[in-house]
Formats: C-alpha cells, structure tokens, sequence
C-alpha cells in the first residue's frame, strides 16, 4: 500500500503586508510552516500504514526553505520527501501546480492512494486534489471524515453541507481529508532530529520532470491576479451608544424597534 | 488557446445544484447575478440543470433568470458523483460555448469545478465573495478574500476559456423570481453506463443540516471572544434567543469547543447576509467579517474602542459583552411578560 501526501508550507501568520506598488505581498521575513490541513493528511496516511504497510511519500512544490515543512512531515513519520522547487514553477496556480505534481508523482513510481488535506490557509481553494485525480485519470474522493481501505477499494464518509456520505471506489484513488478525520500526532523529539539529520529531501527540478514547459509556473496558470489590495470596509460612521447598562440596553431596544427588527 | 478561439464563446452558464429535486439557493443566487452580468456582455443565461426525475422544476430557472436550460434527466445521474456530473456538463460545455461558468462553491460544485477546469484546461478561481466584468474585455473578474488581513484579490483568467468561477453561497442577493419569464428547455441524453462509473455511492444519510438556518436567518447574534468564558457565551444565547435571532461564532469560539464548526461565520465558515447582526465580544478581524460585512444592520459590543468592528459597524456599545448582555436580556424578557400578559387579558 503506497501512499503520496501532497503538502504545502504555508507563512506562519496570516498578518503579513503587502506592497501597494507591485500589488504582491511582503513575505519576506515571515517564517513558514506546515499547513495544518495537511496534518491531518499525513496523519491518515500514517494510520493506513501501521494497518496496512507500505511506503509513504510526501510531495510537496516551493521554494527551499518548504523543504522544513517535508522534514515536519518526515519528523511525524513519513518515509521519503520530493520537493519540486525551482524559479520556473514560481506563480503557479492551481492548474498549474496539479500538472507539477501530476508529473512528480508518475515519476515516483507505483502508488495506491493519493491524499490531501481539505484546503491550505492561504490560497483556500481546494482545487489541488481533484486537479491533481483529473491529471492522473483517477476516482476523487473529497472530504472525507473517515477513510476505510479493503482489498483493492477504499471506502470514505464524505460530509456534504446536509449529508453524510458512503462511497466507495478501486485503487488507485484520490482522497481529501477533512480536519475532523484525526487528531494528527505530535512527533517526538528524536524523531524531529532524526528528520533533519539522517533524512534526505529529494529535489525536482524543471528538467528532471520533464512536461511542457509552457505548462509551468506563472506562464502555465491560466487565472491570474490582476489586482491585491485592502478592502475598506468602513460603511459610514458608527453611532456610539453610552450610558449604564441598563441605559445603553435600552437604547439599543429602541432603535432596533424603530427599525422594525424586534 | 489562440486568440481567435476565444471569440468563439459567448455567453453565460450556471450549474444548478439540486438535492432532492430542489435547486440549491447558491444557484439561485448565482442565476440572478449571472442575468445581470449576461445583460452587461449582451447575451444570454444558459443553465445546465442534472438529476432524476427532476424536469418539473426545470422551469421555475427560468424564472430566477435563465434563458435557456439544458436538463440531463438520467437514472445514472440520480445521486452527485464526480465523474457524471464532470462528463455532462464537459460536453455541454464543449457544445455550448458559454465565456463563463459559474458555479456554487457547495461541498459539491467544489469537488466538480476545479476537476471541469483540469479536463477543459481552463482557469477556476475558487470560492469567491464578488463578481464583476471588464466588459471591454469581456473578462469577468472574480473577487476573493486573499491570504493575510483584510486583503483582497481580483482574479481573471484572461485566454482561456470558459472562465470559470464557484462563488460562496450568501454572498450573492438572492432576486425575485419573475414568474412572466420566458425560456427554452432543453433535454439532452446521457451517454454513460453504470459499469463504467469508478465511484460508487453506498449510502446517504440526511444530517440534520446544522448552521444552515444561520445562511438563511434574518437575525444573528456572533459571539467571539470577548464574551471571556463559556458562561458568557450561554448567556448570549439566551439574548439570541429573546431576539428570535440565531446564534452563530467566530473562529475561535469554535476552536475551543464552544459550538460546532457548522455555525462559524467568516472565510472559513459561512457567509450571512441577515437584517440584524449583533457581534458580542467580537473583534471584526476579516477572517469573520468576510463573512458577515453585507448585514443590513450591525451593532458591535466590544470593550475596546479600537477593534476594528466599530469601524464598519453602525450602531457600537464599547462596554463589556458581560454587563451589556444580561442588561437586554433583562429588559426583552420584561417586556415579553408584558406582552405576554397583555395576550392573555
């Protein structure tokens, strides 16, 4: 049973700058961490395996340093890292990015299973894991809450808005995990130095995919960002009530009723 | 894609989503503001419309704004798979030409959109809160909040096509059916074959669908943090509900185990549009406030005078949630027996 986890490391903090002029933002100086959304992808596939054995590979694109995030993956307990890193992957979208990684993975080798966590927190799309199971030809399974593997089929509690799910599917398949599915481990500390040190991290570049250049990076992404920029969200100025509680509560009684909402 | 080939698409598809045989409100929402934007480039509103036994209905999308509907009428098409759905709209959309697609950004329309866009090679921007054009361009521009406070970023996808978009549900009016709407309906086959569909659907369990009243709810009470402790937080739902009003939260609140995810309100949660929303504790960081910023009516309870809720807010009290709160649950329950024992006279 091998499995590929797709991660991404995501900036540590939602509050970065940007930059009015170029419209991009000022990542500079913000640490990057492991999406959490991917935990709980790393985390299944590590359950699958202490039932089922096998081999994990975890697959992530990035600039070197998100090499840290394949190390946390490996420090949690996956056996091997790929990370596509190079210039010409840069500005990718999600179209693009599914291509990069559809190819990486062709090249690894045999797999079973594909997982993915639900979305990364900063892009918030979720369009990376069903991309990627059109790219490869595979069955997509998407927010999954439960994942059960039998002989050559997997089995999934998919969580709709109003529904809950069972479908099942052959292998190879795709699946996206949600949050709840797991409560993803903590490694141990000699498993974290264990991860730096004696781990290795494969590195992919354009070349040893191989592909359509034009397919790549900024140049390969069909959607792109035209403009970034604050939204004001000032409506108009607010009316502050003041008084004792029981005054302001009145107030506020008041004007609600004279609007007509109580 | 070569630029001559863009010209040969024109017009404007939604896909609508339907459980049970009832369209998803996000299609409705997104029926009535594809019209306006169809009127803006000149052309017409296609829908594509895919179930069992769901023809019936087929008109009444006519009267939230399409102009034409093509309905995939299939036993096989009788529960959402990927696969089905992914292979009828494909080929309509082969067929059809439509410049734009718009579709709900559900549990559903976002399993099926980015794997449309993968096999049309095209663009999908995901989840978005607005939607406008360059007319000049023909190009729609796809609003979305971005990574990192309070900004936003317009996405277009400028030489291929459809472009295509799945957009929040609530964050888009929901119109007025005109019921004098006239349309075409047109049914098509389903060429595919049971055996050769890879996922199979076992089982469906209805859950009851917590939080979803909140998207429809015309009041809604939000209790972040400020609210300081789970007491605080029992109290407000008392407040909630004297005021007929759902309650709902922001992230944190939800993190810690107070109230389910379902009732989380902001870029991870749901979007509201409701006539009164009160914000007990709440700080207005745009991880919520992507959510709520188009209430008709916000009052916002917070004890700092700075947090950035007073700023779009239009009615504030800077006081603590826990001497405010008990303050008008005291006078609404008054004023209840009052009525109450007017009632009763």
């Amino acid at each position: 049973m091998n499995i590929v986890v797709c991660i991404k490391q995501v900036p540590e903090t939602s509050d970065v700058g940007w930059d009015p002029k170029a419209g991009t933002l000022l990542r500079e100086g913000v640490g990057g961490i492991l999406n959490h959304n991917d935990k709980h992808a790393i985390e299944a596939a590590l359950q699958i395996r202490e039932s089922h054995g096998g081999l994990i590979t975890a697959l992530s694109m990035g600039p070197p340093q998100a090499e840290d995030a394949l190390r946390e993956a490996m420090s949690m307990g996956i056996d091997k890292a790929v990370l596509l890193s190079d210039k010409r992957f840069a500005g990718a979208d999600t179209l693009s990015t599914s291509y990069s990684l559809s190819l990486a993975i062709k090249k690894t080798g045999s797999f079973d299973l594909i997982i993915c966590g639900k979305e990364t927190s900063d892009g918030m799309t979720a369009q990376v894991g069903p991309q990627l199971a059109e790219l490869l030809d595979l069955p997509q399974l998407t927010s999954a809450t439960e994942i059960i593997i039998q002989k050559n089929s997997i089995r999934i509690r998919q969580k709709l808005e109003g529904s809950l799910r069972i479908l099942e599917t052959s292998l190879p398949a795709l699946v996206t995990v949600e949050r709840e599915i797991n409560h993803p481990r903590i490694p141990a500390m000699d498993s974290i130095i264990k991860a730096y040190r004696d781990k290795d991290v494969q590195i992919l570049s354009v070349e040893d995919l191989g592909g359509d250049i034009e397919r790549f990076g900024l140049k390969g992404s069909p959607t792109q960002s035209r403009r970034v920029y604050t939204k004001e969200v000032r409506r108009g100025k607010v009316s502050i009530l003041k008084g004792e509680p029981d005054e302001v509560a009145d107030k506020l009684i008041q004007t609600l009723k004279l609007k007509g909402l109580l | 894609m070569s630029a001559m080939s863009l010209k040969d698409y024109r017009g404007l598809c939604v896909f609508v989503e339907q459980r049970d045989g009832r369209p998803a409100r996000v299609s409705l929402e997104l029926l009535g503001r594809g019209h306006t934007l169809a009127d803006k480039l000149g052309v017409d509103v296609m829908a594509i419309f895919i179930g069992e036994n769901v023809s019936e209905i087929a008109q009444e999308i006519i009267y939230w704004g399409a102009d034409k509907v093509i309905i995939a009428d299939d036993p096989i098409a009788r529960e959402y798979r990927t696969e089905v759905y992914m292979n009828i709209i494909t080929e309509q959309v082969l067929k059809e030409r439509p410049e734009i697609l718009l579709i709900g950004a559900t549990a559903i329309g976002r399993d099926l959109a980015p794997r449309i866009a993968a096999r049309l090679d095209t663009g999908c921007t995901a989840d978005c809160t607005e939607l406008d054009l360059d007319t000049e361009k023909r190009l729609i521009v796809a609003t979305k909040p971005y990574f990192g406070r309070n900004l936003m970023a317009d996405i277009i996808c400028p030489s291929h096509r459809p472009q295509m978009v799945t957009v929040r549900p609530g964050v888009m009016e929901l119109k007025t059916p005109d019921r004098e709407r006239r349309g075409e309906l047109v049914y098509v086959d389903v060429d595919l074959r049971e055996e050769d569909i890879k996922v199979k659907v076992l089982d469906t369990v209805r859950s009851t669908s917590e939080g979803m009243s909140l998207v429809k709810a015309d009041k809604v009470v939000a209790v972040g943090m400020g609210v300081g402790s789970r007491e605080g937080f029992e109290q407000v739902k008392v407040l909630a509900e004297l005021l007929g009003a759902q309650i709902g939260a922001t992230n944190l609140p939800v993190d810690v185990g107070w109230i389910s995810e379902d009732y989380k309100i902001g870029q991870t949660g749901k979007t509201i549009r409701p006539k009164l929303y009160i914000g007990c504790g709440v700080s207005g960081a745009i991880q919520h406030s992507a959510g709520m910023i188009h209430s008709e009516l916000i009052v916002a309870i917070n004890t700092d005078p700075k947090a950035e809720i007073f700023q779009f807010a239009d009615y504030g009290i800077i006081e603590d949630v826990n001497e405010i709160v008990p303050a008008l649950t005291k006078q609404l329950k008054i004023e209840r027996e009052d009525v109450d024992s007017e009632a009763a006279r």
